[in-house]
């Protein structure tokens, strides 16, 4: 890299024109003249060093050519750590002398403090120059990371008899990764990962637009190939030349296991069955590159146990430290393992960490989206409903039949239950229908005779705690609570008694009564906190 | 947790408190009983003070109900305070409530005689 430097000399008899505001009636300025990098000028002066008389000069050189022609007469070179930073062009002295040595040995003392100078300032101009190029990256960047997180799904989709799961890492420059989950009627959820050539802004625009497009058309088709057509064809016109997105869009019946899907250009998904792992193949040209394609559509069906994975190219053309691309059939060696905890992601990502290192800088954005069929989603309703409802019980204990022995069976299932999240006022509503209930076994059913304990139990299941107390009260009917008739009782006219079963039914939300071989159960029911 | 049960009786300005500790169940009765014949041979209301009552049953329900009666046969008006929010509801419920007005405390209970 050359530059010149603008030489100034006091010579009246050669002045023809005025150059410029800074121009001294007896002076001119010398037109810069630039030694391009190679010239043989440059390589004389680098190698010289110091002043050179133009006159002397015998190079083929175009820009000393210039320099000759512009009337210079010496060039005192600048130069720092090797570099030819610049140089000073002197016309003729005015007294038309030849430049003396004290002139030169003057001129080449004041290059060699100018160059230093001139690189230290050539630094600074361009390490200002490229800090202000990072913070436009840096913030070019900050904001393809908003579009795209603002983008990506909140949260996962729930789906009873399927486990989804997604895992999104962007490189440090953000690329256009994405992936959605598209609710659709009858059962049906859209899936789709997809991938915009390029990064940063313009990729997430593209990103954000290519979503829109999907979502819009998952409504419109039910069919994978259709939804991919019709967005390639409002992509093509919009999307920058040279732009294109991959994409894979599947389409899910949750109560069948089918699985419906087309592929533009995208990594293949992966389904790891009892059998090994199968390839989800459809052919398909990326979105956005030519308009009337049309999309392979296939179909497959995922069984109870049967695992989906969609990757993105972040994973697969990741490199080691030799060198290496982790590459698909890694990969698929990957997704053939079961992970002792179910957690594909968590293992892929692990894998791919140790394949890399940890430390490494990620080339680009990691994707992995992960469907797992557990169940169908009523069986998995119905396995949800019996979790729902076994019980475990926290205890069993009785008490013998003795007026007062309530209050022991009242403190012992309030000690059971303690710690289960009953607030305070439905656990004093089971309290009192415990010694309600408990007073009655005693009472009525075992007839007060000490030798015949009552029976207690607590159990607890997600949904309720349940305490069911048991007496020999055999086949005896059990009267229906009825609201007493407190004015009747005010009045005298009927016993003040009467009041047990009536609080049972009021405290608790829901009585069963059982009579079995002799033995005479009821069971208490209290929903737990939330629950209804 | 104690199973005894005590009434005192004692005058609290124009009204006749009935400090009542312990259980009040079907052995309350004699116990509560008592009081009320004592506090209705004095004028004035009759409080029933359940602040250090630990337990009531239904049986301790039905002793309070025929108090109740009787109050209601002699046209004297009973209260009550110093009831836990438990068994605040349980007399909503049971609707003892409607024919014995409860306040929070006795400063309550006094200063709406």
């Amino acid at each position: 890299m050359t530059q010149s430097v603008r030489s100034r000399r006091n010579r009246k008899a050669k002045v023809e024109t005025g150059n410029g505001p800074e121009s001294q009636p007896n002076t001119r300025l010398i037109e810069a003249v630039t030694i391009p990098v190679g010239d043989a000028l440059e390589t004389l002066l680098l190698s010289h060093g110091s002043p050179v008389e133009v006159s002397g000069l015998e190079l083929e050189s175009a820009a000393l050519e210039e320099i000759r022609a512009a009337g210079v007469d010496l060039i005192v070179p600048l130069i720092g750590q090797g570099e030819l930073l610049g140089a000073l062009y002197l016309g003729p002295r005015l007294s038309d002398q030849p430049y003396s040595t004290d002139d030169r040995s003057l001129l080449g003392g004041l290059a060699s403090q100018v160059a230093p100078a001139m690189k230290v300032a050539q630094l600074v101009r361009e390490q200002q120059a490229e800090a202000k190029e990072r913070e436009r990256i840096q913030q070019e960047m900050q904001v393809a990371a908003l579009i795209q997180q603002t983008l990506l799904p909140k949260e996962l989709p729930s789906i009873p008899g399927w486990h989804v799961d997604a895992f999104y890492r962007p490189a440090r420059a953000v690329g256009g990764d994405f992936y959605d989950f598209i609710p659709l009627a009858d059962d049906r959820l859209g899936v789709v990962i997809g991938d915009v050539t390029d990064k940063g802004v313009p990729a997430a625009l593209v990103m954000a637009t290519c979503r829109a497009m999907l979502r819009a058309a998952a409504q419109r088709h039910a069919e994978p190939s259709m939804v991919l057509a019709d967005v390639n064809e409002l992509l093509v016109p919009e999307i920058p030349p040279a732009m294109f997105v991959t994409c894979l869009y599947a389409v899910i019946n949750t109560e069948a296991g089918e699985v419906v899907f087309a592929n533009a250009g995208h990594n293949l998904p992966y389904v790891r069955t009892g059998d090994g792992v199968v390839e989800l193949r459809a052919t398909g040209m990326p979105l956005g590159l030519m308009p009337d394609m049309t999309y392979d559509e296939r179909t497959y069906s995922m069984g109870r146990g049967d695992v989906m994975v969609l990757t993105s190219d972040g994973i697969t053309e990741a490199h080691n430290a030799e060198g290496e691309m982790y590459g698909f059939p890694r990969l698929m060696g990957r997704v053939a393992v079961k992970p002792s905890d179910d957690d594909m992601v968590a293992a892929l990502v692990g894998d791919l960490e140790g394949f890399t290192g940890a430390d490494a800088e990620q080339e680009d954005d990691i994707t992995l989206v992960v469907v797992r069929r557990t169940a169908s989603a009523k069986q998995a309703a119905a396995a949800f409903e019996e979790e729902f409802d076994s019980q475990e019980v926290l205890t069993r204990f009785s008490v013998p039949s003795e007026e007062g022995n309530e209050r022991i069976a009242i403190s012992k299932v309030a000690e059971a239950v303690s710690g289960l999240g009953l607030d305070e006022a439905r656990l004093e509503r089971l309290k009192t229908a415990v010694g309600e209930t408990v007073m009655n076994a005693i009472e009525h059913g075992n007839e007060n005779r000490v030798e015949i304990p009552v029976e207690v139990e607590v159990a607890v299941s997600l949904a309720a705690v349940s305490v069911r107390v048991s007496d020999q009260g055999g086949e005896k009917p059990i009267p229906d609570a009825e609201l007493p008739d407190l004015e009747a009782k005010l009045a005298g006219e009927q016993t003040p008694r009467g009041w047990g079963l009536f609080l049972i039914g009021q405290m608790v939300d829901e009585v069963r009564t059982d009579n079995h071989d002799g033995t005479h159960s009821v069971e208490l029911v209290m929903n737990r906190e939330g629950v209804s | 947790m104690g199973d005894g049960f005590e009434a005192k009786v004692s005058t609290v300005g124009e009204d006749v408190l009935v400090s009542m500790t312990g259980t009040v169940n079907r052995l309350a009765k004699e116990g509560l009983d008592a009081a009320y014949e004592e506090a209705s041979s004095q004028p004035g209301r009759v409080l029933l003070d359940f602040g250090a009552v630990d337990y009531i049953n239904s049986t301790g329900i039905a002793v309070i109900v025929g108090v109740l009666a009787r109050a209601r046969a002699e046209e004297r008006e009973v209260v009550a305070f110093g009831l836990t929010d438990h068994y605040r509801e349980v007399f909503q419920i049971t609707r003892l409530a409607d024919f014995m007005t409860i306040y929070d405390d006795q400063n309550a209970a006094v200063a709406a005689g």
